[in-house]
């Protein structure tokens, strides 16, 4: 048995039939062909397919899609602004807070709703922020240094650390 | 993996959803933060034919303090709980337990209803409504009642609710002054699952004796257990530190955890003792009457 639903993601709606059973993380990937949530552990577990569900981080694996009925969700593809990318990707670009890209949409998700909390992270928020998704290239350090030079140019601070 | 096919309700009121529970009585299952529920569909460890989605409800999600008690709506998200300026002046114990949930990410989707109600021996909210002596609201068709902590738990990921109940409420009381507590867990990285955790709450009178003591532990046993007779121990004592370590003593000597992937039964029981102490410890230190002490 199929449910119509209608979902605004990154600013589009979509109205889409699918069966209750459709994790969102799938209906993002295969149903809205936004690809850029990634699906790792399928369990809760590894935060790849972290995005916001009405503005909070959620797993979208955690979901179901019929769930996010009414909902207004923004993925990776909508941190960028026409074509430039928003000052956290940028960091994260510079500062090398991506190596094989894979944990990347859960980082950058975790990592913007921290930046809305709070201006002046402090290396243990920005820590625990990001906790919830797992990196298994980086050490997690240059995500850190990404994050932080990201909070330093949303404050309009010159970026001290630029490589 | 992805969870196997099942039924779809929205519930848009608590009758609604008490009318799909008895429809389907032993088939369905509440679906609240998910955040338990549904890793275990896609793993296909749970494969309910129906599930009754309660976050459409309105009305169950709020933080009320009312004559000594706080009360909680079962769709409270762990994360309102964590942002609750009443939470953190009237029982920083579940603040600090909450900060143990999963991480931020989680608790903007679990619940407080759905932890309980999920009841993993290894979690932290069970062990907080255990150790408080706190009660949770249930309703169903034959009506409202009022279920006890101590008569919630009755083995793994099992309570007293029954199939065609839902889990409206969540009640803890507000303790008096003098009152300190705390929540201690060991786990291999921040946000795991306790391999033990412990609960210590004690409330020590102007000159220094406690009045009360609460002691429960996560990670042990089939449920959630109170440790009364380390509780005894401490009850009408100066805490001093001989005090505390006879009572962690205690509560080491009265679990029988089992071996398990993270650690043998045998270190579980010898961390009980060294995290009830420092459990104490820190929920003595921070009563407001140490000096006394």
């Amino acid at each position: 048995m199929s449910e119509t639903i209608r979902v605004t993601v990154n600013g589009v709606t979509y109205e889409r039939t699918v069966q209750p059973r459709k994790l969102l993380a799938d209906f993002l990937r295969e149903d809205l062909e936004l690809t850029g949530t990634h699906v790792g552990c399928e369990h809760g577990v590894c935060g790849a397919c972290t995005i916001r569900v009405n503005g909070q981080t959620a797993r979208s694996c955690l979901m179901f899609a019929v769930q996010a009925d009414g909902a207004d969700l923004t993925t990776i593809e909508g941190l960028a602004e026409n074509g430039d990318l928003s000052p956290l990707q940028q960091a994260f670009w510079e500062h090398h807070g991506l190596q094989c890209g894979f944990c990347t949409p859960g980082m950058l998700m975790c990592a913007a709703e921290l930046l809305e909390r709070t201006q002046e992270p402090s290396e243990s928020e920005i820590r625990e922020a990001i906790s919830s998704v797992l990196c298994r290239c980086t050490g997690y350090h240059h995500i850190v240094e990404s994050v932080k030079a990201a909070a330093s140019s949303m404050r309009g601070e010159p970026d001290s650390a630029a490589v | 993996m992805k969870p196997s096919a099942f039924e779809y309700v929205r519930a848009t009121s608590v009758a609604d959803a008490i009318d799909a529970l008895a429809r389907h009585e032993f088939e369905a299952k509440i679906l609240a933060g998910g955040q338990s529920l549904v890793p275990l569909m896609n793993f296909r460890l749970a494969a309910p034919t129906v599930l009754v989605d309660t976050n459409g409800v309105d009305g169950l999600s709020y933080i009320k303090r009312t004559n000594g008690t706080l009360a909680f709506g079962a769709m409270t998200r762990q994360g309102a709980i964590e942002d609750s300026p009443i939470v953190a002046e009237s029982c920083p114990l579940l603040l600090e337990a909450t900060k143990l949930v999963g991480h931020r990410t989680v608790r903007n989707r679990g619940t407080i209803g759905g932890s309980i109600a999920h009841a993993d021996p290894s979690a932290e909210y069970p062990a907080v409504l255990l150790a408080l002596d706190g009660d949770v609201v249930v309703e169903g068709a034959s009506g409202q009642r009022v279920i006890p902590a101590s008569e919630l738990f009755l083995t793994v990921c099992t309570t007293s609710i029954a199939p065609n109940e839902l889990l409206t409420e969540v009640r803890l009381p507000v303790l008096p002054a003098g009152t300190g507590s705390a929540f201690l867990e060991l786990n291999r990285r921040h946000g795991d699952w306790a391999i033990v955790g412990a609960v210590a709450v004690v409330t020590v009178d102007a000159r220094g004796i406690c009045e009360e003591a609460r002691i429960a532990l996560a990670g042990v046993d089939a449920t959630p257990v109170r440790c009364h007779a380390a509780e005894s121990v401490l009850q009408g004592e100066h805490l001093t530190e001989q005090v505390l370590a006879e009572a962690a003593r205690q509560c080491a000597g009265a679990v029988h955890p089992g071996d398990d992937l993270h650690a043998t039964g045998d270190y579980k029981r010898a961390m009980v003792r060294v995290f009830v102490e420092r459990a104490l410890r820190l929920a003595r230190d921070r009563c407001g009457r140490i000096e006394n002490v």
